[in-house]
């Protein structure tokens, strides 16, 4: 059951309440998206670290339910 | 799952001793099934670097194994000098930042900067 742009959204924005994210449709098949995810949480943390993050906010669907999601991380620039 | 006795991840820990640059993927690189591991192994290739290409869907086991192993959900996933350095998303990112090439040459894997 492919996912929608908000439902991704929503379920990171549950672990992650201060992320901007910005969801791109790759394909428009519900199943190949890129996600653009900043917060503040993924400062002083890796890039493995982040992702891992935004997969654990996804609760195991990602590499099922959701093939493929293109994923950027990053903190906020210093302001 | 405990760690210790689980064969899979035996398996996984020697192959990543074993070689310096360690690409478990989805197919093989000369033959990969799968976009985003084409796209880590012409990294790789670009780059010049000696890699072991392990195809995960030769072996079921394997390919859950290697996601439990690193807590990481997708395939591709490359090691260097046996640390998980990421999935598709982040050996891209770090090919055209030329983190890669740095990380590789800090750990004094051969490779060719990139033209």
């Amino acid at each position: 059951m492919p996912m929608n742009p908000a439902e991704i959204e929503g379920l990171i924005k549950q672990s992650i309440p201060d992320a901007q994210i910005t969801i791109e449709d790759l394909r428009g098949d519900g199943d190949h998206y890129a996600a653009y995810v900043v917060s503040g949480s993924f400062k002083g943390k890796t890039r493995v670290q982040q992702h891992q993050m935004v997969y654990q906010a996804l609760q195991g669907r990602m590499g099922g339910e959701l093939h493929a999601l293109a994923l950027q991380t990053s903190a906020p620039p210093e302001s | 799952m405990n760690t210790i006795d689980n064969p899979v991840f035996e398996r996984i820990k020697s192959e990543i001793a074993d070689n310096d640059v360690v690409v478990f993927m989805k197919g093989t690189p000369v033959f990969p099934q799968c976009g985003f591991s084409a796209a880590v192994v012409q990294a790789l290739t670009h780059m010049g670097v000696k890699f072991k290409g392990i195809d995960v869907l030769q072996d079921p086991g394997l390919r859950q194994g290697v996601k439990d192993f690193t807590n990481w959900p997708t395939i591709p996933q490359l090691y260097v000098k046996g640390e998980f350095v990421g999935g598709c998303d982040i050996i891209r990112e770090m090919f055209q930042t030329g983190e890669l090439q740095q990380l590789l040459t800090e750990k004094g894997v051969e490779n060719t900067p990139a033209a």
